[in-house]
């Protein structure tokens, strides 16, 4: 497990990996915003948890398909399958590879880019709460769309559709955390809603990924 | 005689034969029955005045278009545990309808909604729940058509309605929290004191019928295409080899 694990991130990390891809893209969506709704301030820091969570979404796409499509195109996916590791015990690592290369630098650069859109203090903290809550199951459920399309032609475009309305109940309770928070309002129950739903992706998307995995090698 | 023995496409393909003629009669009459009775035969209402007729499109579409998608579920389950190919085939062909459904219901809505709530769309539960269910149904569709090899299509869409519908219910929920509704309750249900009055209810009630006896059709009509497309295709490898 953790050599699938290092092995995962050091192909992320190498060059070619396309790890900062991410980091970049949600830099880049962060700085539309303002261009497309106007420099009014405090209309920024109305919709900032909002943008924020949207772009953390997005970025989070970029690098999903290939979470499987290398592995798959090298033979490596077979071997990985048919080692002793449970199928879907190497779905949750290559999930959480995906996670440390992606989410976890979107947890890191969210404040700073939350201030840039003027987001109230009070919002940051249960912003990093809830993106640390939420973005494994990102990861998660993306790694069960990729699985949906490997080996597919076109299949990024095919994984977008498919993965971003399996989205929408983390997003809502996501964002809703940071912006109840941000207004000065007690953000615990939309949190811990969040991290439930989050826990049970996490313990159910391996099992779905992990049998769409099985009829692709079939 | 158990059940599963209509999971032979042979014999589906004879029982269906069989009961289409009669389910398309069904079909006409009860649909055509209840939208005359409903547009022409029955007064306007006292606070809407004619748009209420729209009710006898809108709420028959929305009623199927949830319940197609619990049957696709249904039959993606069976297909994974037994795997019987008329099941896997049954929701491929749901799928189109219980889109086009969705879309009725929500172009229906739209057009219901401009004159009494002063807006095309507003981002009420309802509504949004039903859009986030059509973008589901575009999915499925699009894996279907991305996938050549048909049994790994059956297996990966399967996997596919089965993880979306509890996302689907996920998010019928989850837009509760997020936004108030601006959307009536239920028009029809058993245990309510109080329904929509008996004058509509009843042509309201025949469309119901109309609407799922026009989706048995289809459904049949499709999968019997399915199943003979399988077999041509079937045929076609055989000559090839």
């Amino acid at each position: 497990m953790r050599a699938l694990l290092l092995r995962d991130l050091r192909l992320a990390l190498r060059s070619g990996g396309g790890a900062g891809l991410g980091l970049a893209f949600f830099l880049i969506v962060v700085m539309l915003i303002p261009f497309g709704i106007g420099p009014d301030t405090a209309l920024l820091a109305r919709v900032a948890p909002g943008v924020l969570w949207v772009a953390a979404l997005l970025a989070c796409l970029l690098s999903l398909d290939r979470l499987f499509q290398a592995d798959a195109e090298d033979g490596s996916l077979d071997i990985i399958a048919l080692s002793p590791l449970p199928l879907e015990g190497a779905v949750l690592i290559k999930a959480l590879a995906h996670w440390m290369t992606t989410g976890l630098p979107l947890i890191v650069a969210a404040p700073v880019l939350g201030i840039t859109l003027n987001l109230p203090s009070g919002g940051y903290g249960w912003l990093i709460a809830s993106l640390a809550a939420g973005t494994p199951a990102l990861s998660a459920l993306g790694a069960f769309a990729a699985s949906l399309t490997v080996g597919l032609r076109r299949g990024g475009l095919l994984l977008s559709l498919l993965v971003l309305p399996l989205y929408i109940p983390t997003l809502i309770f996501g964002a809703r955390c940071a912006s109840v928070a941000a207004n000065g309002q007690d953000a615990l129950p939309a949190f811990l809603i969040l991290a439930g739903l989050s826990l049970g992706t996490l313990a159910l998307a391996p099992f779905a990924a992990a049998a769409a995995l099985r009829s692709q090698l079939r | 005689m158990s059940f599963w023995e209509f999971a032979n496409p042979a014999r589906f393909m004879r029982l269906s034969g069989r009961i289409l003629p009669w389910l398309v009669a069904l079909a006409v009459l009860s649909l055509g029955g209840g939208l005359i009775w409903g547009f022409f035969l029955t007064p306007d209402a006292d606070q809407f005045g004619s748009t209420v007729k729209i009710i006898y499109i809108h709420v028959p579409s929305a009623f199927l278009a949830i319940n197609i998608y619990f049957m696709m579920f249904v039959t993606s389950l069976i297909w994974l545990i037994r795997r019987h190919h008329v099941s896997a085939l049954a929701a491929k062909a749901a799928a189109p309808i219980g889109a086009a459904m969705t879309l009725v219901a929500l172009v229906t809505g739209a057009l219901w909604g401009q004159p009494m709530w002063g807006t095309w769309w507003v981002w009420d539960p309802r509504l949004t729940s039903f859009l986030i269910m059509f973008v589901f149904y575009l999915g499925y569709l699009a894996l279907w058509a991305a996938i050549e090899e048909p049994d790994k299509a059956a297996d990966l869409t399967s996997i596919l309605a089965l993880v979306g519908s509890l996302f689907a219910v996920l998010s019928r929920y989850a837009v509760n929290f997020w936004n108030q509704g601006l959307h009536q309750g239920a028009s029809l249900s058993m245990d309510a004191e109080e329904n929509v009055s008996d004058v509509f209810w009843q042509p309201l009630v025949l469309s119901i019928i109309g609407f799922f006896a026009l989706f048995l059709v289809l459904l049949l009509i499709g999968t019997r295409t399915e199943i003979r497309s399988r077999r041509l295709r079937a045929m076609l490898m055989q000559e090839a080899n």
